[in-house]
């Protein structure tokens, strides 16, 4: 695969750019000061993977053969539309994930990333990771993408067993999976994510569907796994993601924040206020789903959001409590604040019977930090929320008067 | 669901408003409950309009008493009643001939989604046979064993009945006991093997079963195929030939029996009446023989199987009649109506129907209680066999104990109120009813089962007759009964009266907590098995918590069984990245809803199905689902 030499020079210059930028504003403070509604993380969706995977049900597509060219315009120009709708100054972080984003070329990660630093800013140490297959992503495609932008890598390695591998109908062996990491590691040093898969069953497997995991083994893979890592010094900052020296996802970590993030691509999603159109309210928003009648939509309109929700401000508590939760620091009173500053997590929380049963159990902590689960409550979160979710609702209807403003 | 009954007009106009309400909502996804409600309101529609669209009356005077035959159609479940009142309609004109005419007379949603009939239901069929008009009454009729009070209240409007017999099946349990219905009320008998068409099919052994267990000669049988329509033609004229026109004069003051009622919202009750003597048209005052209580008569007419509105209905014919009936304990069934100051000797009636198994029935939230009790009237004056008393738990408030038929008879009640009203309930522990003499403490009943009689219906069929406790049937006998034949043998029950027996108050207990719905009285040899069954049921149907529980039989302070449920150890859904936020949320939604409906038992929180499925020996996987084992008793 050739270098698209020019564009990664484009991108190389504008990163130099970036970072003189960069100095010249950090007397005036750290990126992450700059106002909410200004920033935001984009994901990148690539559709296409070589095969379908048996577990996967993500939004993917076997292509008759990709026209990468129409492809590459359309993501450029819907991450164009979208930039400008949201209003965004800063994107913090970009996420090419899929399908199989490893099998586009770097050509086309520059192209958007390009894209991306024109109509906002994206700084120079802003997160760009891309997912990788063990079998799509040789070495020297990965020094491709890393010379188009790349800076992190989040490897599909899903297992180091070669038979659950062939039984998940990955088309990468635990060999490959182990070279492609080495590779990746020397490449993005300190930077580099993997996905693995417990609950996996045993080898004895009917053709066709795969059977769900059993549920008690799997609960004890997953306490045993994480305790193993926590041994070795892994930081386990959300329910499933593990980081050692303070390498954490600041993608994801949005996500769970419920900070801003715009969806390009097919079946992506997205969560932002449309600024740039006047809009005030937070939307949750869908682009459509086909690549085909998406690119037939981009072309036409410069997007393909299907579908549009408007998020209401209990809504978005909602979220901001599940999400948050999710997380190891929880919710800080300060974080909350940010989007409810009339209502504290104690006015919601402290009073509650129910509430306090959990906290007495030992698996949910609420006190001058704010709330967040304990490490035997992370494992049990969606019990957890549907004891608080309920009880946000009613403390959100007894402080508002009129129930429809809680949307 | 109300497609296939040939209104598609109205049905369209309920869609219509269903859509309309879709698009309020704008983007949100149609959520099923409202579906329900548009269900209800289509069916409302249907009964609005059904009569109101169609001006052109019929005369009914034309149809002299010689000329009018009023007959059942009896059969065990299964044996294809409903698929010969298809063809008997569609032969006759009353609905068109198409592919959909599937079990056109069950009209309830119940009915049709369990292929079964429950609710007995009339149509009047014009007939042309060698030169005269004739006006035929069909009464379909439910086959099961539970509903077999609906059967011998249509027979009374009946002089002859069919009786319905499989090809294949033979002579089965409810033949038995249909044919005795019939019998004890002299109605002509005309025996009809169906299903002629089957591989396995042998009419001429279901005509010899018949010639010895009912004592009818061979070639009395008429051998049909419904589903085909064979000889079908055969079945009408002996209707006409063998069975007698109603004994009734047209001369006499009117008397009308009330043998069913429905309630409709918007014009009361609408009573199905047999009218043994005179004549009724709209504007007559009538009296009910039953409260006194005087009506003048808004609308008369005939069932076919819809509403259509005549004229007058004359001696010997059967149709409905709405006389401003508002309340619904106006419409006794059984009531005798004769005209306003030419009163006439009541008719006997019914016998009331006896319940079998009684359940409490509690709203699950107490707020819901006045939708409930009107739900409950409303059901109840369509399905009068229930039996309703107020009755309250400590646990759950108010309530009701309500006595039904059976088991299928009750989780038809039960889905009829969901269904159809749109309610959600909590069923405890259906009992059958003990005397209890308080000084020797002992409860009345017997455990095993003594055998009275036993006959060789043919070679391959035995019928064998027991006392059981009814204690020992009402749950699962029925269930190991089948799967022990393989599906071959048949059953059905009758009251004994009370025997001795020494029995027990069992309690089952979760982590301590009394659960009031799961006392249950046993028998003191059984308590042991019984409560080892309840708490392992109960384990596979309690949700696993934050905690761990511990099921416990208890008699007073022994525990005779326990189980546990283990506490969860991961629950959380591994990956929740941004587009998984949206699902993820609603899901939590859904499932915190769900979780208001829960009932707690200390902090223990248990779906109210739990109870239901206590009750039953085997879960889902016994084929539940499939549809002769459902019905089949």
């Amino acid at each position: 695969m050739a270098l698209p030499a020019a564009r990664a020079r484009g991108w190389a210059a504008a990163v130099k750019m970036a970072q003189r930028r960069r100095h010249a504003e950090a007397p005036r403070g750290s990126p992450s000061r700059a106002p909410p509604g200004s920033r935001a993380a984009l994901y990148v969706h690539w559709p296409y993977c070589e095969k379908r995977c048996s577990y996967c049900n993500f939004n993917k597509y076997i292509p008759r053969g990709v026209e990468e060219a129409a492809m590459r315009s359309c993501l450029v120009t819907e991450a164009q539309t979208l930039l400008r709708l949201s209003g965004v100054q800063r994107v913090e972080s970009v996420f090419f994930g899929g399908g199989t984003p490893s099998l586009a070329s770097p050509n086309t990660v520059a192209a958007v990333l390009e894209a991306v630093d024109q109509i906002s800013h994206l700084p120079a140490d802003s997160e760009v990771t891309l997912e990788a297959n063990p079998t799509s992503a040789p070495g020297s495609r990965l020094a491709a993408f890393g010379a188009a932008g790349v800076n992190r890598l989040s490897i599909g390695l899903q297992s180091l067993d070669d038979t659950e591998l062939q039984l998940l109908g990955r088309t990468h062996s635990a060999r490959d999976a182990l070279q492609t990491l080495a590779e990746a590691r020397r490449l993005f040093p300190g930077r580099v994510s993997v996905d693995l898969m417990l609950g996996l069953p045993a080898q004895q497997v009917q053709r066709g569907a795969l059977p769900a995991p059993d549920p008690e083994l799997a609960a004890e893979m997953y306490q045993e796994g994480r305790a193993m890592l926590r041994e070795v010094g892994f930081r386990q900052y959300e329910v499933s993601n593990f980081a050692r020296n303070g390498a954490l996802s600041t993608h994801n970590w949005t996500y769970w924040q419920c900070g801003q993030y715009l969806g390009v691509g097919p079946g992506a999603h997205g969560r932002f206020v449309p600024q740039g159109a006047g809009g005030h309210t937070r939307e949750a928003r869908i682009q459509t789903l086909e690549p085909d009648n998406w690119m037939k939509e981009v072309m036409l309109f410069g997007h393909g959001t299907r579908r549009r929700v408007p998020l209401g401000q209990l809504e978005l508590l909602e979220e901001v409590l599940a999400m948050g939760l999710r997380t190891d620091v929880g919710i800080t009173h300060q974080h909350w604040q940010q989007f409810e500053p009339q209502l504290s997590l104690w006015d919601v929380f402290g009073a509650s019977q129910e509430v306090k049963a959990l906290l007495a159990q030992g698996l949910l902590l609420l006190d001058h930090r704010g709330l967040r689960c304990s490490w035997e409550g992370l494992a049990v979160l969606d019990s957890l929320l549907l004891t608080l979710l309920p009880r946000l609702q009613e403390a959100w209807q007894q402080r508002t008067p009129s129930p429809v403003q809680g949307g | 669901m109300w497609a296939p009954m040939g209104r598609g007009r109205w049905h369209g106009c309920a869609l219509t408003v269903w859509a309309t309400a879709a698009a309020h909502r704008g983007i949100l996804e149609p959520r099923p409950m409202p579906t329900r409600g548009a269900a209800a309101k289509s069916r409302s529609q249907d009964r609005l309009y059904s009569s109101a669209d169609r001006k052109e009356k019929i005369d009914m005077s034309r149809f002299s008493v010689e000329n009018i035959r009023n007959f059942s159609i009896i059969a065990h479940v299964d044996h294809g009643k409903s698929t010969l009142a298809d063809r008997l309609l569609e032969l006759t004109g009353t609905i068109d001939k198409t592919k959909n005419n599937k079990q056109v007379l069950d009209k309830l949603q119940v009915e049709r989604e369990r292929g079964i009939t429950v609710k007995a239901q009339t149509a009047s069929l014009f007939y042309n046979y060698e030169g005269k008009q004739y006006l035929l009454n069909l009464i379909d009729t439910p086959g099961h064993v539970d509903f077999s009070y609906e059967v011998s209240r249509s027979l009374s409007a009946c002089q002859g009945v069919l009786l319905v017999v499989d090809a294949n099946e033979g002579i089965q349990a409810q033949t038995v006991a249909n044919f005795f219905l019939a019998f004890e009320a002299q109605l002509s008998v005309i025996p009809v093997i169906n299903k002629i068409d089957l591989k396995n099919a042998d009419p001429e052994r279901v005509e010899k079963q018949i010639e010895k267990v009912f004592d009818i000669p061979t070639d009395e049988c008429i051998k049909i195929s419904a589903k085909l329509g064979t000889n079908v033609e055969r079945v009408l004229q002996a209707v006409i030939e063998r069975i007698p026109p109603p004994k009734v004069h047209r001369k006499n003051p009117l008397k009308a029996l009330v043998f069913d009622s429905t309630f409709d919202q918007y014009r009361g009750v609408i009573a199905n009446v047999a009218l043994f003597d005179g004549v009724v048209s709209k504007g007559d005052k009538i009296v009910s023989a039953h409260t006194k209580k005087i009506y003048e008569v808004n609308e008369v007419g005939v069932l076919n199987p819809n509403e259509q509105p005549t004229h007058k209905l004359y001696a010997g014919q059967v149709g409905y009649l709405i006389a401003g009936m508002k309340d619904v304990t106006e419409a006794q069934i059984g009531d005798t109506l004769y005209l306003h100051k030419q009163p006439v000797e009541p008719l006997p009636g019914f016998k009331s129907a006896k319940p079998m198994v009684f359940a409490g029935m509690y709203p699950i939230d107490q707020s819901e209680y006045n939708n409930l009790k009107s739900a409950v009237e409303k059901l109840t004056i369509n399905d009068s066999s229930v039996t309703v008393h107020r009755d309250s738990s400590l646990a759950l408030g108010a309530g009701w104990r309500l006595g039904f038929l059976g088991l299928l008879h009750m989780e038809v009640f039960n889905q009829r109120l969901e269904q159809e009203y749109n309610a959600s309930v909590i069923l405890t522990t259906p009992t059958v009813p003990y005397k209890a003499v308080l000084s020797s403490a002992k409860l009345i009943k017997a455990r095993r089962a003594v055998q009275k009689n036993m006959v060789y219906i043919d070679q391959n069929r035995v019928m064998l007759k027991y006392l059981f406790p009814l204690n020992e049937i009402v749950v699962d006998f029925y269930d190991s009964l089948k799967s022990l034949s393989s599906g071959y043998a048949s059953f059905d029950y009758e009251d004994a009266g009370y025997q001795t027996a020494e029995l027990v108050k069992m309690d089952i207990l979760l982590n301590g907590n009394l659960v009031e719905e799961l006392v249950t009285i046993v028998h003191k040899d059984k308590a042991h098995s019984v409560g080892k069954a309840i708490c392992e049921r109960l384990k596979d149907s309690l949700p696993r918590q934050l905690f761990e529980i511990a099921i416990q039989a208890a008699i007073g302070s022994k525990i005779i069984a326990r189980e546990t449920v283990k506490a969860y150890r991961k629950n959380v859904l591994a990956k929740c990245y941004g587009g998984d936020i949206t699902r993820k949320m609603k899901l939590l939604k859904r499932q915190a809803e769900g979780k208001k409906k829960l009932r707690k038992i200390g902090n223990i929180e248990v779906p109210k199905d739990a109870f239901i499925k206590v009750l039953r020996t085997q879960p889902d996987n016994d084929g539940r689902r499939n549809r002769s084992n459902v019905t089949g008793i």
